[in-house]
């Protein structure tokens, strides 16, 4: 790694790879760094590792990313792995540590493709060991072909389906998906048919999975609208109830998901303006059209500014590419435009079907905000419902005024798990709306860091105590 | 959990709370511990609940265990490797500081 | 409500804790005032600090109202119905080297010249016996007993909650626009409308500086982004709080396993906007200097940097007392210690507007010790 690069990408997903291949090859230098120890984002987790024979288990769409590992391969964008990046400043400082060694190195401009990660869902018992997220399952699925048999699928969203599709081409028993898209969605997502009929494929595909698993007896349990999770030591039940009964189900493995939102933490600690989404729910980066934030120099391309999908992001990916190019002055406006044209034509066409999905997936407020007080919101510091909700009571206005009420978000994961829970938790207790009560305030280092690390870390301070 | 796809993969022994256990090259450790039915990783510092990986992407801070001695691993995001020691890490780490004798919460003259 | 106009015996400006202690001890008084407060109670200084409750190492004319201050924070429940946190495991502070003992010897034999007997010094082996995790080249320290710290959020919640329960009127989100004085009588206007009050109290904190040259008087505040970091949870190992002679550290371990860190270390404020910048250099710095004294620490993971708004004085002390114009009083500008003062300082502040008088010593604070620059 050098300390300086005209374009430096954190993230090797679909976007971040997309951007570093179309960024290099200009005259730039190009650095992508990514915490993970090969290219290929989530969706593409492992791709080129090959851990499987029969392609099917996975699917076509997940080799699809082996193009894109190849293309950023031979690019010669610098791709570093096993880089976790902590903060980025809006001077465009990225720290960043490897092998227990951080260091800071400068960008001319920075786009940051960090995607995205599962929405919080917390439901009682969510915390037991066994329990897991759907992309966690798919993850150990995809890094070291691992899979759970038996295991029940509780929630809602297209990544559910696939993991559970995924199981059974694999051959591995699931137990139940037990399916808590609202009834009422399905109306709500009605106006946005016709646009989503013109990404018919896409759309039939989800259809396929969820057919494919019925026709194939496995109990596919809809419109669930309460779910708790048993056991002491680890999950030994799922309990779920629709409509006035409750049932309980033996599992000893529950994959859990409820959609993906944005990684807003390094953005948001660069100080990168946000706003909130009724349609996503969750925060979006305020971008221009090459995914430009409010900080100069810094974009945010894929699922880390809004949720599209790996071709979404990967459009967007080139996109924010031939933007930061122009900025750096390697590329001339007019040239910037054409080269980045049929990329937005393609992302024209892959948005079409986001507003229905959206829609159609929303999950239902009962499951973003615990209606019981004993559940935990905060994972890491173990903070129940209850607590937020009398902190309010006792004047706390929002989330940053919560961490000192209550330690909610003072944990390791830095509110990921629970920031988003939170601010709807005291939107609704105060009546106002989510945007007025706000987000979290994320600080660098996103990520933990060793005191040792800090401390050998080259950079001059400003000023010392005690001297002007 | 259960290992499918390839079985051709080399093997990587670790240890975990002393005892062997068998790992694929390029699993994390908490790949590792799951192929070995392993779920519950560490218990919480508050409460002291059981508490095993969640996200397996890097984000939730659920894996935490003690790897050669240092506490509070990321153990979806670190790789196996030959002869590492894994512990479950019990409530807040343990850096092998002396723990203080003097002071106290009152230490008035 | 933006029309209407409220009076009360004194307006306080700022709701940080000196802010809140000051009305407290008003309504003690049997003085009504009103707090109005730019953002949210505990949102600066007040809310984000160290905690720290130290005499160690404090300025001379600081000792008298940090002794009282003490004393006040043992029985603090009897003030504000709440711990608040304290505990006074003592404080300490290492020397690397002889120089630098010898240094703490001769601070000690200063404050002994002036009556102060409450820094000691211990050897090399006193002090590993009191914190064995400390780095073995220490060669002795002074010791405090009987400082220490307290959790500033509850703290921050308890002057306020029994600044209310004692009739104080908090408006938040109310910043002061404009100070006129009519008559004998201070008019202030706020989003909150106006208020009007015989007396004004200036505890502004980092903006006091501003405030008092409203009201006719100067000081030069300078505004500063004090940083901190915190660990990850750790098994107990330290408990007094630590600083050191020879570097720029404050090091503490709370009940709850975290492990503070700070020392000065600035980072870049933004006082308009409520908004800091962190400077990872003076954190690396900061890091180093907790890694030398701690060498175990080097593997414990930080969780959390961040940075509070804090007036600064040139002479590194607050200024306390009246101002020009009758009516004004001042408190502002603690220069990164005034968290263990609020509770004295508060009760100095409604002593001089009920009677006119301190019983402690305050001439030091005056706001009259800065000139005007010529223009
Ligand atoms: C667990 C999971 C599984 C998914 N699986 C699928 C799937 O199978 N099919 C599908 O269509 N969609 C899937 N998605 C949805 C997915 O978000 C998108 O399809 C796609 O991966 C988004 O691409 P991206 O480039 O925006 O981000 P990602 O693919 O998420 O890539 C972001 C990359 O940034 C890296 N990163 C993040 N923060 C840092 C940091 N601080 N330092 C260094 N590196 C960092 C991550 O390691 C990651 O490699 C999944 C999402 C999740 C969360
Ligand atoms: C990081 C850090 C660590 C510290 N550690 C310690 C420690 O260990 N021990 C110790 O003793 N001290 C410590 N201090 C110092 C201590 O926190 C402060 O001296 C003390 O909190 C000051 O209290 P205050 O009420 O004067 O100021 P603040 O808490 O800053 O309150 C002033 C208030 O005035 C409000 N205000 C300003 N202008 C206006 C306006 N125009 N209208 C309305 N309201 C206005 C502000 O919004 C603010 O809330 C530390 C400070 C920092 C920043
Ligand atoms: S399982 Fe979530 S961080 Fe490792």
């Amino acid at each position: 790694m050098k300390s300086r690069y005209d374009i430096a990408i954190v993230g090797a997903g679909p976007a971040g790879m997309a951007a570093a291949a179309a960024a290099a090859g200009h005259g730039a230098s190009v650095l992508l760094l990514d915490e993970q120890s090969e290219a290929g984002g989530q969706i593409y987790r492992a791709v080129s590792r090959q851990n499987f024979k029969d392609r099917n288990i996975l699917g076509s769409d997940y080799y699809e990313g082996l193009d894109l590992v190849s293309e950023l391969a031979s690019s010669g964008a610098e791709h570093v792995t096993g880089a976790t990046v902590w903060q980025v400043s809006p001077e465009r400082e990225i720290g960043v540590s490897k092998d227990g060694t951080a260091r800071m190195v400068t960008a001319g401009q920075v786009i940051l493709a960090t995607g995205a990660q599962e929405r919080p869902f917390p439901v009682p018992g969510w915390t037991l060991p066994g329990v897991m997220t759907a992309g966690g399952a798919q993850s150990v699925l995809k890094s070291s072909a691992l899979a759970a048999p038996d295991a029940v699928f509780a929630g809602s969203g297209p990544l559910l389906y696939l993991v559970a599709y995924q199981y059974m081409k694999a051959g591995i028993p699931v137990r139940a998906i037990l399916d808590t898209t609202p009834r009422a969605n399905a109306l709500r997502a009605l106006p946005h048919l016709p646009a989503a009929l013109r990404s018919i494929g896409a759309l039939m595909k989800g259809r396929r999975w969820i057919a494919s698993l019925r026709a194939a007896g496995i109990p596919f349990i809809k419109h669930i609208e309460d779910l708790k999770l048993t056991g002491t030591d680890c999950v030994t039940g799922v309990e779920y109830r629709r409509g006035k009964r409750w049932r309980k189900i033996d599992a000893a493995q529950v994959f859990l998901h409820q959609g993906v939102v944005p990684d807003v933490n390094l953005a948001m600690a660069a100080g990168c303006a946000h706003r909130w989404s009724a349609a996503q729910l969750c925060w979006h980066a305020e971008t221009d059209a090459w995914g430009e934030t409010d900080i100069p120099g810094i974009a945010i391309a894929g699922d880390g500014a809004a949720i599209g999908g790996a071709l979404a992001a990967e459009y967007l990916g080139r996109i924010a590419a031939h933007g930061a190019l122009h900025r750096c002055g390697c590329l001339g406006r007019a040239e910037r435009d054409s080269l980045a044209a049929p990329f937005r034509r393609a992302l024209a066409g892959e948005m079409r079907l986001r507003p229905f999905l959206d829609a159609l997936f929303r999950p239902p407020r009962r499951l973003r905000i615990p209606q019981g007080d004993a559940t935990i919101v905060c994972r890491c510091e173990e903070v129940p419902a209850a607590l937020i909700r009398e902190s309010v009571a006792l004047g706390c206005l929002g989330p940053n005024q919560l961490k000192s009420f209550s330690r909610c978000g003072m944990g390791p994961c830095q509110g990921r798990f629970c920031g988003l829970t939170v601010s709807e938790m005291i939107a609704e207790a105060r009546g106002v709306g989510v945007a007025e009560v706000g987000a979290l305030r994320l600080r660098p280092p996103v990520k933990p860091l060793m005191l040792e690390e800090l401390a050998a870390l080259a950079v001059e301070p400003v000023s010392m105590p005690g001297k002007r | 959990m259960r290992r499918i796809g390839r079985d051709d993969a080399p093997q990587v022994t670790i240890e975990f709370e002393g005892e062997p256990l068998t790992a694929r090259r390029g699993d994390s450790v908490a790949a590792a511990l799951l192929a070995g039915n392993h779920r519950s990783f560490r218990t919480t510092p508050v409460s002291g609940a059981a508490r095993g990986p969640f996200c397996m992407m890097g984000s939730c801070f659920d894996c935490l265990v003690e790897i050669d001695g240092a506490p509070n691993r990321q153990a979806c995001m670190i790789e196996v490797r030959e002869g590492m020691r894994v512990r479950r890490q019990r409530g807040a780490g343990d850096i092998g500081l002396g723990h203080s004798t003097g002071g106290g919460r009152e230490d008035t003259p | 409500m933006a029309s209407s106009t409220h009076t009360a015996d004194a307006i306080v400006i700022g709701g940080g804790l000196h802010g809140c202690a000051a009305a407290l001890y008003l309504a003690r008084s049997g003085l009504r005032s009103i707090i109005v407060e730019k953002d949210h109670v505990g949102r600066h200084a007040s809310g984000v600090n160290a905690g720290g409750v130290r005499r160690l190492g404090r300025a001379l004319p600081e000792l008298p109202l940090a002794d009282a201050a003490l004393a006040q924070w043992r029985n603090i429940r009897d003030l504000v119905d709440d711990d608040c946190g304290f505990a006074s495991p003592g404080q300490v502070k290492v020397a690397e080297t002889e120089a630098e003992l010898q240094a703490l010897k001769a601070r000690r034999e200063t404050l002994l010249a002036h009556g102060f007997g409450h820094e000691e010094i211990i050897d090399a082996k006193q002090l590993r016996e009191l914190v064995p995790a400390l780095a073995p080249h220490c060669v002795g320290a002074m010791r405090v007993r009987g400082d220490g710290h307290a959790d500033p959020f509850s703290t921050m919640q308890a002057f306020k909650r029994k600044a209310l329960s004692l009739g104080v009127r908090i408006f938040e989100r109310a910043p002061v626009e404009t100070l006129q004085k009519r008559g004998g009588t201070w008019r202030v206007t706020s989003a909150r409308g106006g208020l009007e009050a015989p007396v004004i109290v200036n505890c502004a904190g980092a903006w006091g500086g501003r405030i008092a040259g409203m009201l006719g008087d100067y000081a030069p505040v300078e505004v500063q982004a004090l940083m901190l970091m915190i660990t990850e949870r750790l098994k107990p190992f330290v408990k007094p709080v630590i600083g050191a002679q020879g570097r720029s550290l404050s090091f503490k371990q709370f009940g709850n396993g975290t492990v503070l860190i700070g020392g000065g270390y600035r980072g870049r404020a933004e006082p308009e906007r409520n908004l800091t910048h962190l400077d990872f250099g003076g954190l690396a710095a900061n890091a180093a200097a907790a890694a030398a004294l701690f060498p175990a620490m080097r593997g414990a993971r930080i969780l959390r940097c961040w940075a509070g708004i804090e007036g600064h004085m040139p002479d590194g002390i607050p200024v306390i007392g009246a101002g020009m114009e009758e009516g004004v009083f001042h408190a502002f500008g603690f220069s990164a210690h005034g968290f263990a003062l609020s509770p004295i300082v508060g009760k100095i502040i409604a002593d001089l507007v009920a009677t006119g008088a301190a019983d402690l010593p305050i001439g030091a604070f005056s706001i009259g010790r800065f000139s005007r620059p010529a223009a």
